[in-house]
């Protein structure tokens, strides 16, 4: 196969950034995108020219690192499949495609293809998270969870964190991850004590790192390659809600005083 | 002393919640019930403009119209006019502020950037949103103030709508203000269900179907009247 790439290059974080056209005449169609990434760079390192910086880490479609928009859609044309994942045969013989990084003022680009997600890493610091005492793991079936639930709690586990949502939506809105590593917990008894606190504080550092708002376009679910539903969105609104409405209004008046 | 308490939290709360896009959101889709509310109203009221005169000469659209400004001594129109004005002022207030942070955080554009959930309406709630905004003003100027209509008669509801609609260019204006209209609510029907967070994968169809069929309702019910204005087919 014979493929031309048209690559958004950019020095650093304060570069302008342009794009540059490579022409690839050798290509299997077995190959993955970032396999031909990989040739792509092997022969600018033999012509002594800079190889295109891309993340990359388990190449097994689970880990999250793998951030391209190619061909307009970010992880590329298939749906549910990470650019590790997307073959060569997906696209026809000459094909001319263009590679940019995820665009968005939260996601800073660090070189050429590569972003800083760590935005992402704020956002689960402010609440995803359960605090119990971890140790052992406890006995199966102690805690009974509905059968629709826990199913419910593992599609939204299964975000990797790509951020391809973002990159997908015309906002830059980081609701469908948010509202993931929300509902994986408000689905579940663990995730219950904190859950209010959570919607809360998952969705203050959302705005605060300069997200868009969800416009409830649906792209970010079209193209989450874990297939992420924007139902979670809505969970994730109704919780925030719901947290909103009942701050402050419960307020204990005696307590237990005992030992006190 | 008890009483001012709870009031400075209160505010607190709700400054605290209007900061958050969430919040943003809830408040356009509250207000966007009270003005779609409004404008199902509106559309039912003026479809008496095919009703012919009363027993005693008077349009039907005209003795509605009269009955309006006279509900509850007069003070039911001011009401509902203040109420419609907050709802509006919020609807577009947080639309603007909801739209700058968008902009904002996208501030480098795709070279290509390929479509595939969102829809056409969903793609042009910031150009049909304006479109609807601007043709308000114009539709007061017209058919509430008159300043705008060739022919206006006070309390001559029927007269103003019949002859001013029968104009060409008016009547495009109102043909081209309702196919927004109808974008604008085939997404914000169903955007406002997900932002108050009534979702259930069960009843997602239905959703859809109710946002396609009130917004295809408004429109044609809307459309109608220009269109036989400007054709004639309405009593005069």
């Amino acid at each position: 196969m014979k493929i031309r790439l048209q690559v958004w290059r950019q020095e650093h974080a304060r570069d302008a950034g342009r794009f540059e056209t490579y022409e690839a005449p050798d290509v299997s169609p077995d190959m993955s995108f970032l396999e031909l990434l990989d040739v792509v760079n092997e022969r600018l390192v033999l012509e002594g020219r800079e190889p295109i910086a891309f993340d990359h880490d388990c190449r097994e479609g689970i880990c999250g690192a793998c951030s391209v928009v190619i061909d307009g859609r970010p992880h590329g044309p298939r749906e549910r499949t990470t650019a590790c994942q997307l073959h060569m045969r997906s696209f026809p013989d000459g094909a001319e495609i263009t590679l940019e990084p995820w665009r968005a003022s939260a996601f800073p680009v660090v070189k050429d293809l590569i972003v800083d997600r760590s935005a992402f890493d704020r956002i689960i610091a402010a609440g995803g998270f359960v605090s119990a005492p971890t140790g052992s793991a406890p006995d199966g079936n102690a805690l009974p969870i509905e059968k629709e639930n826990a199913d419910l709690a593992m599609d939204a586990a299964a975000c990797i964190g790509c951020g391809a949502c973002v990159a997908a939506c015309p906002n830059a809105s980081a609701m469908l991850f948010t509202a993931a590593k929300a509902s994986q917990l408000a689905l579940l008894p663990q995730g219950q004590p904190e859950r209010w606190r959570r919607a809360t504080a998952m969705v203050a550092r959302m705005d605060q790192e300069g997200f868009g708002s969800c416009t409830n376009h649906g792209e970010c679910m079209a193209a989450c390659p874990k297939g992420i539903s924007i139902d979670h969105i809505a969970r994730l609104n109704r919780d925030w809600i719901h947290a909103s409405l009942r701050a402050g209004r419960r307020t204990a008046t005696s307590g237990d005083s005992a030992g006190g | 002393m008890s009483a001012q308490a709870p009031t400075a939290p209160a505010v607190a709360r709700a400054t605290s919640a209007l900061s958050s896009t969430i919040g943003l959101k809830v408040v356009m889709a509250v207000t966007g019930i009270a003005l779609f509310g409004f404008v199902l109203g509106h559309m039912a009221g003026n479809l008496q403009v095919y009703l012919p005169r009363g027993a005693d000469g008077v349009w039907a659209l005209d003795a509605y119209g009269e009955w309006l400004r006279e509900l509850g001594h007069g003070g039911a129109i001011w009401v509902a006019r203040a109420g419609l004005l907050l709802a509006f002022v919020l609807h577009v207030g947080a639309a603007w502020a909801l739209s700058r942070r968008s902009w904002a955080a996208r501030p480098v554009s795709y070279a290509k950037w390929v479509a595939k959930e969102s829809t056409y309406a969903s793609r042009t709630m910031r150009w049909t949103g304006p479109i609807v905004l601007l043709f308000v003003v114009y539709h007061l100027l017209h058919l509430t103030w008159g300043s705008a209509h060739p022919d206006f008669r006070t309390g001559g509801v029927h007269h103003n709508v019949t002859t001013g609609l029968a104009q060409p260019l008016a009547c495009g204006v109102y043909v081209v203000a309702m196919l927004a209209l109808g974008l604008h609510l085939f997404h914000g029907v169903w955007s406002l269900l997900q932002t108050l967070g009534l979702s259930h994968p069960r009843y997602e169809r239905l959703r859809r179907c109710a946002a396609a069929l009130l917004a295809a309702l408004v429109v044609l019910g809307n459309l109608s009247i220009p269109i036989a204005a400007l054709a004639g087919w309405l009593p005069r």
